[in-house]
């Protein structure tokens, strides 16, 4: 398969790159399952995270990831480094280039840094989120999620509702499960879906019951409470009246469905606390499986090949 | 000093025949158009199989001339227009200070008239540091030099402010140029929005944002019955609205730039922030508009909106890169290979629209070629294509997206008040 220097977005990966990484993370997963978890894998090269935006479970899912692996991790504070001193984004990647450094992991507010961080430097670089535009780990950990538990997602019917327009997980996830196959129906106010987003194959409906009836997988996304002072919302309470999910809701998903967030949660916004504790949730898993894929890409990047 | 030009196709700008003549031009005029000119001459110059325009005139570029002179300053913008065939240029207020006062005014024509070569025409804001809250001295800006008043890039967004600044500048005759763009609109957008801006995760800039500015203005200067120059104009709905608003007698003019007819917001792939302007690159259909509204005549005129930008402020990612792209050097030959090779325009309309017309807007001297006047003049090699190469502009800066393009219509010569510069 392809050579593959840089995880920069779900656009740009084939169905067979997307397959092929979930099936290394299955092995990886056994890993983080056993009671040793220290493999070799990662031995000799050096992980930097760049994180220009704060992160808890990702930041930590990749740095677990690599020390799994024994590779050589640091981590860059933004505030307390020469960023903070005006350095730019150049300068930063080129500097940590000169230091020997295999892979950076980078999140970064604007759309397309890494796409820019990886035509200038000669380290591998992993797409931890960039503005609005992609965050492949979460997606490709998600669609592990799903595989999981269903054969395929070929013509599964997946539910993604909430803020679509500022999201780069709902980006993610509809370019790499209608690749897959799925149906994905979107549901949000109006004002929070991006221009032309039916292009991409993804089904805009706007009740979220027609979403979410006989749907294999429900999706919430995180709202941010700064979208009502944007005009972009009115109120939490009608926000959760229209676009949020409680038992009720889903009570003509199929039986077997499958509730997801990338989190954090806003419990009893998106979703109601009982659905995200529920026995159809798979939030945790989620967790579980991310550092699965982070193991499984920053093996493969390394190797710099599929 | 006499200089003769033989065997060029001359278009003056005066007819729409163009025919095969000389030029004979003495201490800085024109003497004598004619089929065959002999006689002796310091100079002579074979423009066979070129053609010959009235210089080249730009109503709107930026020199960054004082303040920002890392990224362009009068000398280096003037070489640059130079080899872009431009003999005359307008250039906006946005400067470090913002051209505001008699003194910058000043500033502008006398540095750039001890560089010489292309004439530098300063367009001064309409509101003190841009700020569309206190008028400007229109008319002693306009006594100065200002050939017109813009606020730019800092578009007024009182509707009663730019109402009575129209009225005020219709006092002392003076044109106000204006920039179209609802600023709420726009938000934090640094693209089209549309499909591309939501596949690369960039928050769009509706073409609303234009389009209903642009009625405004339009009303407005109607309403009060006076003109307005309408900047860069690149969507279909603009067009639209210039066209109706010609159509019942208003006092309209407007301009367009070669990337709305030659790029699509496509050209941002890869988020290449070369291409990263504003207005920003449009659709496809925006694209055909513009065509159709310079081939009817609703657009009169193409500009450069000339932007020049360090290369440092463009090595950043898209949404933090300032909006731009530098156009002297590619204006005509993307002109004349989009427009007229492609049968949109004919070449003495291109002439027209970047010589002619920009003169009678800005009511200054040139865009003709007749005896007796000031001889500003281009020649134009139309036969063979080359490819734009950025390396070897003149301009200080870099960012243009044309870098690579096979056209036609290379620069050859161009003389000011009758010696040749290039």
């Amino acid at each position: 398969m392809e050579f593959l220097k840089d995880v920069l977005g779900i656009k740009n990966l084939s169905k067979e790159q997307m397959l092929y990484v979930i099936e290394t993370a299955k092995r990886m997963k056994l890993l983080i399952d056993s009671p040793n978890k220290k493999s070799p894998m990662l031995q000799g090269k050096t992980v930097i995270t760049l994180f220009y935006e704060n992160s808890t479970r990702t930041r930590m899912s990749f740095e677990l990831a690599a020390k799994y692996m024994s590779g050589n991790v640091a981590n860059i504070s933004v505030a307390l480094s020469s960023i903070a001193k005006g350095e730019t984004l150049l300068d930063t990647g080129k500097t940590l280039d000169m230091m020997g450094t295999d892979v950076i992991v980078m999140r970064h507010p604007q759309a397309g840094a890494a796409n820019f961080l990886a035509k200038h430097v000669n380290a591998s670089i992993i797409n931890a989120g960039d503005g609005m535009n992609e965050h492949p780990t979460q997606a490709l950990l998600d669609i592990y999620t799903i595989l999981e538990k269903k054969q395929s997602l070929n013509n599964l019917k997946i539910a993604i509702i909430g803020d679509i327009a500022h999201s780069r997980v709902a980006r993610s996830n509809i370019y790499g499960m209608t690749k897959l196959g799925a149906n994905v129906f979107i549901c949000a106010p109006d004002t929070l879906l991006p221009k032309g987003i039916e292009k991409t194959g993804a089904i805009i409906v706007k009740n979220k019951y027609d979403a979410v009836n006989q749907a294999d997988v429900v999706m919430g996304l995180r709202l941010q409470k700064e979208r009502m002072q944007h005009s972009l919302l009115s109120s939490i309470r009608e926000y959760h009246e229209y676009f949020g999910l409680s038992e009720k809701t889903l009570s003509n998903a199929k039986d077997d469905v499958l509730i997801m967030h990338p989190g954090p949660v806003n419990r009893g916004v998106e979703m109601t606390s009982k659905i995200i504790d529920g026995t159809k949730s798979v939030i945790t898993e989620q967790v579980k499986n991310g550092v699965a894929i982070r193991m499984a890409l920053l093996y493969i990047v390394t190797r710099r090949s599929l | 000093m006499r200089l003769l030009i033989k065997n060029g196709m001359v278009f003056t700008g005066t007819t729409i025949k163009e025919e095969k003549q000389d030029i004979a031009i003495e201490n800085g005029k024109i003497i004598e158009i004619n089929k065959q000119i002999n006689g002796k001459f310091d100079q002579i110059i074979d423009a066979n199989e070129q053609i010959v325009l009235p210089g080249l005139i730009d109503a709107h570029c930026h020199l960054r001339d004082p303040g920002m002179e890392y990224k362009e300053d009068l000398e280096s913008g003037i070489q640059s227009a130079l080899h872009g065939g431009f003999t005359k240029i307008a250039c906006m207020p946005n400067t470090k200070p913002v051209i505001d006062n008699e003194a910058l005014v000043s500033y502008i024509i006398e540095k750039s008239a001890t560089i010489g070569k292309v004439k530098v025409l300063p367009i001064a804001s309409l509101s003190k540091n841009q700020q569309g809250k206190e008028l400007t001295e229109i008319g002693l800006l306009d006594r100065a030099g200002a050939v017109a008043f813009s606020d730019d890039g800092n578009p007024v967004n009182s509707s009663s402010f730019l109402n009575k600044a129209l009225q005020y500048a219709n006092t002392f005759d003076a044109l106000v140029i204006s920039h179209c763009e609802d600023l709420d609109l726009v938000g934090e957008g640094s693209i089209n929005e549309s499909f591309q801006s939501t596949t690369m995760g960039l928050l769009g800039i509706p073409e609303t944002a234009e389009d209903v500015m642009v009625y405004r203005d339009v009303r407005l200067a109607e309403y009060n019955k006076v003109p307005i120059h309408i900047a860069h104009v690149s969507t279909r709905q603009s067009v639209e609205v210039i066209r109706q608003a010609k159509k019942r007698g208003a006092k309209i003019t407007c301009e367009t730039c070669p990337h709305y007819f030659t790029l699509t917001e496509k050209a941002c792939n890869g988020f290449n922030t070369f291409a990263k302007i504003n207005p920003p690159l449009r659709t496809v259909d925006d694209v055909n508009a513009i065509k159709e509204g310079l081939k009817d005549g609703t657009i009169d005129i193409i500009a450069t909106d000339h932007a020049p930008h360090h290369h440092d402020e463009k090595a950043v990612p898209f949404s933090l890169a300032p909006n731009g792209i530098i156009g002297f050097e590619s204006a005509f030959s993307l002109s004349y290979t989009h427009l007229v090779k492609e049968g949109i325009i004919t070449l003495s309309q291109l002439v027209s629209k970047m010589s002619t017309i920009p003169a009678k807007i800005l009511k200054i001297e040139g865009g003709t070629i007749e005896v007796g006047k000031a001889a500003d003049l281009t020649i134009v090699d139309i036969k063979n294509n080359y490819e734009i190469n950025v390396n070897n502009f003149h301009s200080k800066s870099s960012n243009s997206p044309f870098d690579g393009f096979k056209v036609y219509g290379e620069i050859k010569h161009v003389i000011i008040d009758g010696i040749k510069e290039l």
